[in-house]
Parts: structure tokens; sequence; C-alpha cells
């Protein structure tokens, strides 16, 4: 029950389609989504492959609660060898794709090998086909969206697919569903393309069902209670997104801007859910309405319009409509990264990144270092085409988004993340990632928990593996004060574990504002077989956390690779409260080891290993 | 007092509640396909629009059926279909003007609304009150409510 028991197997070199059972022993070890679907990757390729060959595979997961009433319960992840890293990779996403897999009868899809020409998977109740994408290929991620409903004549298909960015090989492509929801990070798109799997199109109709309909009912009740009176997910979720946060953390110095040679960006206000919210000269405001991912009862999500004299559409029509508007991240990477402050070239730079499916917080961050390298004379105009890469220029912000989601021109060069971008200037030291994976909207000198979970996240830099921020700045579930060291391994750990628990249930991370594991397990506990506790639930997400951590060391990553540049270690903050303070990685790191079990070179000891059954 | 479902677009944020509370107590599983209610997405301007039976007095489904299996419940005034008699001709899905009665090709019979017999589980399931079951004789009351609050009433009477 929940699990649907079934997986596809999709053999995209011959071309074949297969229904396995799903391995119940490992659902009952992994429970589902990021957990199970790294158990499958890990156990069928090996770490060592490059991401962008055949050998790699790529898994499109749901968790057990994924398609029932359990708010937020739409969630799907994508499960791979980074692009971008060469790290284990797990991108989550929101819309309705994970609903739609779930009711056409699988757990999870398997994409393995590489198919001669362009195809899509077509999936409709069990019965699965590759398509050919002739059609497609070279089409946007909005066109192919629409041209396989049409094809179909079907408006109630569900894809997922990626855009050129994807097709080219753009290290931070993404796969985007239902228009503007992404699987984001880590390149997942570029191993999609690298597949010539151009989109996977869904339609279900079967239902899902559930262990115990009472107490599943009544959990699930209690659980939207507790988000609706909740200040951040009944309140300040819904009314602002996630931009709620951008004069928050702009306030307490930890808004990484041009680079992360600032921690507190000038612009910050004109880019804000404040801003978005405020009536513009034409009468409008940017923010049309929030909106919501299947089963959410949150509703974060943010429709923008661009006002139509905006340079970015004025000649435009296309993008002169309502479409998926800035969260908190897209703006920061779009805007404090590249010192931009223009809030409607921001909104048409992120209707781009969803349009041809490019991360934006790695597209924005790259876009960083290139003005920093064109500043100091690395890059010249000559490079770039003609464009001039000035901090806070708009249109080198929207003309590089362009060129980067068709993977041309310097657009190429984006593509291949700040990584390579500086290496290949001779600058390496001013790429801003970790494992190849650019930072998100957090200076770890001002939130020093930030530091250590950039620099343990087992798929680079990123904010979603633990989210310290809530303790940090929040106060979720307790404060912590975000300039001292103290406390911060333990609080890195619980939050790491926690999540990998929720990633891998099929509700989003977002409700752990209001709710703790003691919420969670008893939705999952009605749903499924297996006794599920709270107790359960953090043994999976420390199972699943070593088990990426065992992937990434035969990856041939060591505890050297737990690091994070030069600027957030020497650096200090210039302006704020963190000013006078560098990140103290070097404190948090030896301790964090050890309570994980874990050797002083950050290896899993081998009674860890044995406790967690792996 | 005859109830009524009222549906207020402008609250609604496309998260499907109703459709899976709709498709879990009708048919024991959450399956928005097989929902008496839709959420229509206007993508383009932003706009999602829950959309079911409206119960109308006229009811052509009814005067179409040439079995007579609906018939109108008299608690409620749904409009509701008998499994048993339902023949799954389809002449109502053609009757009814608005779409709102569908054919449902797993059991060859039809579904539309019946307002759960007066507990609509849709209302009950929806976040943000887009969707209520409210007296059948005042569905404005609050929408004259708000722009009763924004009327400017100009110099009060002083009492």
């Amino acid at each position: 029950m929940a699990w649907t028991g079934k997986i596809l197997r999709v053999d995209l070199a011959k071309g074949t389609c297969k229904d396995e059972p799903l391995r119940m022993d490992w659902a009952k070890q992994y429970l589902g989504q990021r957990g199970l679907g790294t158990k499958y990757l890990a156990e069928e390729i090996d770490p060592k492959v490059d991401p962008l060959a055949p050998g790699n595979k790529l898994i499109m997961a749901t968790g057990p609660l994924t398609g029932t009433n359990a708010s937020t319960a739409g969630r799907y992840s994508v499960i791979t060898k980074g692009a971008l890293t060469g790290a284990i990779a797990c991108s989550n996403s929101g819309g309705f794709f994970g609903n739609e897999m779930k009711n056409a009868g699988y757990d999870m899809i398997i994409f393995e090998g590489r198919a001669p020409k362009p195809v899509y998977l077509y999936l409709n109740n069990g019965d699965a086909k590759l398509v050919d994408a002739a059609g497609f290929w070279g089409k946007s991620v909005w066109d192919t969206e629409e041209g396989i409903k049409a094809k179909h004549q079907d408006p109630l298909i569900r894809v997922a697919s990626i855009g050129v960015a994807g097709e080219k090989g753009v290290l931070f492509a993404c796969i985007v569903n239902d228009m503007h929801r992404a699987a984001g990070r880590s390149g997942v798109g570029a191993v999609m393309g690298s597949k010539n799997l151009k989109a996977v199109a869904l339609r279900g109709t079967l239902g899902v069902k559930v262990r115990d309909a009472k107490a599943f009912m009544a959990a699930v009740a209690k659980g939207k209670q507790a988000l609706a009176a909740n200040a951040v997910t009944g309140q300040g979720l819904p009314k602002y997104g996630t931009q709620v946060l951008m004069n928050v953390i702009n306030e307490v110095g930890a808004l990484p801007t041009r680079n992360h040679r600032d921690s507190q960006f000038e612009g910050a206000n004109k880019i804000s859910a404040e801003a978005m919210a405020a009536k513009r000269p034409d009468g409008k405001s940017n923010l049309v309405t929030n909106a919501a991912c299947f089963a959410c009862t949150i509703a974060c999500g943010r429709v923008s319009q661009i006002d139509r004299t905006h340079y970015t559409v004025a000649e435009r029509p296309k993008y002169q409509v309502a479409s998926g508007g800035l969260e908190y991240e897209a703006a920061w990477a779009l805007g404090a990264a590249t010192g931009v402050g223009d809030l409607d070239a921001l909104t048409f730079a992120n209707f781009v990144c969803n349009e041809q499916g490019i991360d934006p917080i790695s597209f924005g961050a790259t876009l960083g270092a290139a003005m920093e390298l064109y500043e100091m004379g690395a890059i010249t105009s000559k490079d770039t085409g003609g464009i001039e890469l000035k901090f806070g220029d708009p249109k080198a912000l929207t003309e590089m988004t362009e060129l980067t989601g068709r993977g041309e021109g310097f657009g190429a060069i984006l593509g291949l993340g700040s990584k390579r971008m500086c290496e290949k200037y001779g600058k390496p030291e001013l790429s801003m990632a970790v494992k190849g994976q650019e930072f998100p909207a957090y200076d770890a000198r001002g939130i020093q928990g930030m530091g250590l979970t950039y620099a343990t996240s087992n798929r680079g830099a990123c904010h979603l593996r633990s989210y310290t921020v809530s303790s940090e700045i929040l106060g979720v579930p307790v404060k912590t004060d975000p300039l001292v060291t103290e406390g911060k391994a333990a609080l890195v750990k619980a939050f790491q574990d926690a999540t990998a628990a929720v990633d891998s249930a099929g509700i989003c991370v977002f409700t752990t504002f209001a709710w703790t594991l003691d919420d969670i397990a008893p939705q999952i506990d009605g749903a499924c077989e297996g006794n599920w506790t709270t107790a359960k639930l953090l043994e999976v997400g420390e199972r699943v956390w070593n088990l990426e951590r065992q992937f990434n060391m035969r990856a041939g990553f060591t505890a050297k690779d737990d690091m994070l540049p030069a600027r957030l270690l020497k650096d200090a903050a210039k302006t704020g409260p963190a000013k006078g303070l560098v990140n103290q990685l070097g404190k948090m790191l030896p301790e964090y080891y050890q309570l994980r079990g874990w050797t002083p070179d950050g290896v899993p000891s081998n009674e860890t290993l044995k406790r967690l059954a792996l | 007092m005859m109830m009524s479902l009222h549906i207020d677009p402008a609250k609604c944020t496309g998260c499907l509640q109703c459709e899976l509370a709709c498709s879990y107590d009708n048919e024991g599983v959450f399956n928005p396909s097989k929902s008496r209610i839709k959420v229509f997405n206007f993508h383009d301007e932003g706009r999602f629009v829950p959309y079911t039976c409206t119960q109308c007095a006229e009811a052509w489904c009814l005067q179409a059926c040439p079995v007579d299996a609906i018939s109108v419940d008299l608690k409620t005034g749904a409009k509701v279909v008998s499994d048993s008699l339902c023949v799954g001709c389809k002449v109502c899905t053609i009757a009814c003007p608005f779409g709102t009665v569908n054919y449902n090709a797993s059991t060859g019979k039809v579904l539309k609304c019946d307002l759960c017999g007066g507990d609509p589980e849709c209302a009950k399931a929806c976040p943000t009150q887009a969707i209520t079951y409210v007296d059948a004789n005042w569905t404005g009351l609050e929408r004259m409510r708000t722009w009763a609050a924004k009327t400017d009433s100009g110099p009060r009477a002083t009492h």
C-alpha cells in the first residue's frame, strides 16, 4: 500500500520498457524517493562512471506518500550521478508530475543507456513506449510540454522535460515539469540530455491507496491543521513565498553579494517579496497570485507578470503572460549574486531559466563569478561576444540567461559552471562552490552552521540538505546564534538526517517549519506497512546520508572535498552583524565527523556501517 | 435550510485537495481523475478555477435521462445518479450545458456531484475557503460584505 510495488525499467539503447516488482526489502530500509532511488543507483552503477556516459542511470522516484492527500504529497526526485559535480545527485521537484507517476502505477522509473536518437517516454496507466522526439529536439521545455499534449490530444498529460540547455550539455541544466517546477540542481537535465531523452509524459488514472485509511486520515488532518496554524507555513509562505527571506537575510548580513565579495546587497529591497507585491507604474504588481503544488496546503509558489513596457518583453508577447515567479534562491542568484536590482529583469531571467531548463542558482552564481573575472580583466568583451559583463547590469543578466539557456556563445562557457569556468581563466579560487556546485543564498560567514552544511553536503553546496537557517535565523525548532560554531555540528547532523527522511517520503521539506518527524511518522505509518516511528525515520535518514557518502567516496571524493572556498575562510565579512567574521569550518568539521561515527578522515567507520545495515 | 456549493476562484491555489477528497469519498482511493469536481489552471493568466455541478433547478441532465436514473435528493436539492438504474447512454452528458456530468469508462456509468448527501468533502478539504457550502439563498453574502466594507459612507451621523 502507498507504494505501488512496481517500477518501470527503460533501456534507452534497446528501446525496451519493462515492469519489475519494487524491492520491498529495500523500501522498508530506505522508504522511497531520495533514499530508495539512491539505493537502486548505488547498487546498479559504477560510482566512477562519467556522469554523461551511457553507463550512468537516471532514476525518477516518488515517495510512498506521493499521490495521497497528505499536505504537499506530490513530490518526486531525480537521482543520478550529477553532471555538474560527479557526486550523487538527488533533485526534488513539486508540481503535479510525481502524483501522475503514482497514478500511472509506478513508484519509480529507471532510465539506462543512451537512445540512438532523441526519444521521449509516453506512459499511460502501465502502457509504456518510447516515442521519436525528433519534432521536439531543439525546442524549449514550454514548447515541448505543449507540443506533447497536443500530439496525444490529451491536455491532462503531465510532462517533465529538458530544454535546449539539457540537450547541449549545460552542466547545470535541470528537468522541468509542469512548466516551472524543477528538479533543479547538480545538472540532472544534462544527464537526461546525454541519454537523448527529451521528455517523460505521464497519464495515470489508477488511484493511490493507503494501509489504514482511518489512522491515515486522522494523522493527515492533524498535520494540515498544524501547517495552517503555523506563522511560517500558514501566513508567511503563502503571502510572501520564500522571498519573505530577502530582507531578513540581508539584515542579518548573510546575503552573498557580487560573488560573495560582500554579504549585504544595497538593492535587496528592490528584489524582495515586498517589491513583488508593490504596485508598479502600470497599476499592477509583479506578483499575480500564489500557487500550490499537488496537495499542498501551504501554496508558497509565485505567479508573476512582467510590466509590458519593460525592455525584456516589450517586443515579445510570449513573455508578457503570467508564469512562474521568483523564489528566494532564484531572486538571490539572479539579483544579489550579480548585483542586479531590476525586479522585472530578474523575473524575465527566471522565466527563461524555466523555459530552457537551467538552474537559476548555479547560473546566477556562475554569472557573478564571470562578472568578477570580467572586472579584473581575466575575461574580456572579446570572450563574451561584445557583451559587457558588468556587475549590476540587467541587460548582461538577461542576455546571458538566454545564451546559456540555448548553450550558445559565452553561454556555453557559463554552462560549464563556476568551477570549470574559473579554472579555464586561471582563477579557480573565484568559484564559490563545494564539490563543483555553487552556493545558494546564505553567506556562511553570517550563518556559521551553513558553512558546515555546504562543506558536508553530499550533492555539493546546497541549502536543502540541512537548512540550519531555520534554527539560526528563524528560531525553528529552537533559536541558535548564527555567529557561533558551538553546537552546530550536532545541529547539522540532526537536520541532515531528518531532511533525508522527509525527502524519502514524498512530501515537501517546507512542512518542517511546522512539523517534526513526530507529525510525519503517523502519516507514513497510516499509509505504509512497516511500523513507521520517529526513531525509524531518523534511522532511515542517517542510513541514506551514509549511503550517499559511501557513493561519493567510491566515486573518488575524500575529506579534502568537505571544504569551503578560501574567500569564506579568510576574507572576513565587511558589513552587518557578521562584520569581521569568517566561517570557522575547521572548528566544526572534526566534531561533525565524530558525531557521525566517521573516522577523522571522514570515512564512515565499520561500526557505523554495521549499525545502519550498510 | 437549502445549502449550495459556492466557489470563489480568486481564493483557489490549485492544490487539488478538493479532487483528492472527492475521489477518496466516492471511490475509496486518491485519484483526481475520478473526481466530480475539477480545478482548471489558466496558466497564462495565473488563475485557478474549481468547477463542478451547480445543481441547477432546470436539471437538463435529469430531464434528458431516458431511464429516470437521475433524481432530486429532497434534503439537499442535489441531482443524484442512481448507479443501479444508469445505463451509461451518456445523453445527460450531452444535455448538461456546463459539462459537469461525465462518463466513467471503468464502470460504464456517469459521474456527477451529489453534494455528498449534504456534507460536501471538497468544501471541507479546501484549505483556502475557495469552496464553501453556504445558504443557497445567500451565496453572494460574503462578496456583498467585502464590497460593503469598501463603501464610503461619507460623514457619519452623530448620536
